[in-house]
């Protein structure tokens, strides 16, 4: 079982391959949208990335409203 | 479709609807590669009338008002038809709005009952916002878990009545729907829509884009957005179609949608679009040479041949594969919601897929011009439709003004505010606060705003004063929110920005410390509602006897400044 912190780092890593970003470039608090740049379309398709690295589903109600890293780990670590 | 010239409601067609047509399917469910729920017309009807009468017997009657917030399926759609049935004022709600928001709206509204689902109803319950709708009474609640909690909520599975509901007959100039056109920080603009509003708005449809029993539709638009709620519902169901909704919008499932379900139509805003496009152009690129030598001839003989008209059946032909990936049945794209840029029309349009371009406020029901496609143009949002009078307003010479329009599909005003809706709606003309001029075709070509708002790609309506609470308390003296576009006009309506005026406390420099508040408060909006950057202004803002900032003088002082210069990025 993954802690909070391996599933955040996980996301982060994640994020900073399907971006193709330097490594180190994101924070757990980073907002997403603002960091990356991206538009709501994109970050559903980063959402099937991690759905697929963690073999869980995350409905698109679970991350309406969340713009944060931390709280996206958080989502997902309830549901692993 | 039902000859709608007879009914006098929307819920009186949509009750004939559900008896013409019994047996064809009226909606599919899905979520992601599962189909959930096919419903026919008789299905629908027996899923509703249950709600309606139980709705009754909690003392719902003519004009009482009931809310829906939920994503976009099967069960809105009922809980709408459930509520109209009874004589209700259908209050629909965006779910992507915060729960405050929708708290406030809630209260704004006077509805009684309010719909929703689970994941929604667990922010709404623990939001401070319950508090000030007291006037929300009933609660439903969908797809709870059975050890859930509901905090005075009822399940909206439970929720029935036994025996038959009483249809409740309503007038055509009584209001069928509150649908908010804006107004969650600000003055809340309830736009009160009545059943002719919706009557109207849907004859000429069928001669433009007919839809027959079993003509399927992919609703994607949240269905509280006025488009969505007339061709996702209203217009189908009078037509016995089928609308397919799905429970998550990943790309890759709506993708998977087009083909799976045979989709004809779909109405799409300008950024879906555009990532269409984006992935089409991805896999052309992949393609060997020589394939891609051939695609090209394609879509060459393609435009060549629907010059003059759109000729589907040529164009699947030539462009087969293409065609496939969309289901092979597409009649048509719509596109709504925002202005769309004339290059990603022109992409589809020359794979002979039609998009139809269209115009509309939410004020004037859905659609004010629409393509006809008869030619194709992508540079115009087409012609008036039938029935509706447009007119430019105080012309400059080269023909723009403001484009203001007389028709049947008018909403009655704003809900609660009469002064803004004598402000909006002048002698029967309704004031679009968009610019606009008419080319030698009779098509309407939109030259940029002139109210000061922004529209994303997604299809959103961003009014300064929604979002000025997150500033107030700011250490500066005033501040005031401005769309870019408002302040220094040019002739676009694409990129358009916000931007916070500021004018500092005496002596105070714009420090890295104000920048940063700023930013924490800009990171507390949802990200399309955030603004670009700062213009500062070392000198009082114009007020009127009343306080107010007089907005439009603010804005004639700023635009002495440099348009690019002026604004600090954040």
């Amino acid at each position: 079982m993954r802690t909070l912190e391996q599933t955040t780092q996980e996301v982060l890593d994640l994020a900073t391959k399907h971006f193709q970003l330097p490594a180190g470039t994101l924070a757990p608090g980073d907002d997403f949208f603002k960091k990356l740049g991206i538009d709501s379309l994109q970050t559903l398709e980063m959402l099937s990335r991690l759905e697929n690295h963690f073999g869980i589903e995350l409905p698109d109600y679970e991350v309406q409203g969340v713009s944060d890293f931390k709280t996206l780990a958080e989502r997902i670590q309830s549901r692993l | 479709m039902l000859d709608l010239s007879k009914y006098q409601s929307i819920g009186e067609a949509l009750r004939d609807a559900l008896d013409q047509y019994p047996n064809e399917v009226c909606l599919i469910e899905a979520d992601r590669e599962r189909e959930k729920e096919r419903l026919t017309y008789r299905d629908f009807k027996e899923r509703a009338h249950p709600l309606s009468k139980a709705l009754q017997d909690g003392g719902f009657s003519a004009s009482s008002r009931a809310s829906i917030i939920m994503t976009n399926q099967s069960k809105w759609l009922i809980s709408a038809y459930a509520i109209l049935f009874a004589g209700g004022v259908l209050v629909p709600l965006d779910y992507k709005l915060t729960s405050d928001e929708q708290w406030q709206l809630l209260k704004h509204s006077g509805a009684t009952v309010l719909v929703t689902e689970y994941p929604i109803w667990r922010q709404l319950s623990t939001s401070p916002g319950r508090a000030v709708a007291t006037n929300v009474r009933t609660v439903l609640v969908s797809e709870a878990p059975a050890s859930a909690d509901l905090v005075g909520a009822q399940r909206w599975e439970e929720f029935r009545g036994a025996g038959e509901p009483v249809f409740i007959a309503r007038k055509r100039a009584d209001t069928a729907c509150i649908v908010y056109s804006s107004g969650t920080g600000g003055r809340p603009k309830g736009c009160m829509m009545t059943h002719e509003n919706y009557l109207e708005q849907c004859l000429p449809f069928p001669s433009l884009y007919p839809v027959w029993p079993g003509a399927r539709y992919l609703s994607i638009l949240p269905t509280n957005h006025a488009i969505d709620f007339m061709l996702g519902f209203f217009y189908q169901f009078v037509s016995g179609g089928t609308v397919v909704h799905l429970r998550t919008l990943r790309p890759e499932y709506v993708r998977e949608a087009f083909p799976k379900y045979k989709i004809n139509y779909v109405t799409l805003v300008p950024l879906v679009l555009k990532n269409l496009q984006k992935g089409l152009q991805a896999r052309f690129a992949a393609l060997p040479p020589a394939k891609r030598r051939v695609l090209n001839v394609m879509i060459w003989m393609n435009k060549l041949l629907t010059r003059e008209r759109p000729r589907l059946w040529i164009s699947r032909l030539l462009l087969a594969q293409v065609h496939a990936a969309f289901g092979g049945g597409l009649e048509a794209i719509l596109v709504g919601g925002a202005f769309t840029e004339p290059q990603v029309l022109q992409f589809f349009y020359d794979l002979g897929i039609p998009v139809a371009n269209a115009y509309g406020l939410t004020e004037t029901c859905v659609g004010i011009t629409a393509n006809d496609l008869k030619p194709f143009r992508a540079d115009t949002v087409g012609k008036p439709l039938p029935g509706m009078e447009v007119r430019i307003v105080n012309p400059a010479p080269d023909g723009v003004g403001e484009v203001s329009v007389r028709s049947k599909t008018v909403m009655a005003g704003y809900l609660n505010e009469p002064e803004l809706t004598a402000e909006t709606i002048v002698d029967g003309w309704l004031l679009t606060g968009d610019l606009g001029r008419f080319d030698g075709a009779g098509h309407l070509q939109l030259t940029g705003r002139k109210k000061n708002m922004i529209v994303t790609e997604e299809g959103k309506n961003i009014y300064p004063e929604d979002i000025e609470t997150v500033f107030e308390s700011l250490p500066v003296k005033e501040f005031c929110v401005f769309a870019t576009n408002y302040i220094w006009p040019k002739r676009s309506m694409v990129g358009e920005k916000l931007v916070l005026a500021l004018h500092l406390e005496p002596g105070r420099p714009y420090s890295e410390e104000l920048r940063q508040d700023i930013n924490a408060r800009n990171n507390r909006l949802i990200n399309y509602k955030r603004i670009h950057g700062v213009v500062l202004l070392e000198e009082d803002f114009p007020r009127t006897a009343s306080l107010k900032i007089k907005r439009n003088v603010l804005a004639e002082r700023l635009a002495k400044l440099d348009s690019v210069a002026a604004i600090l990025p954040l």
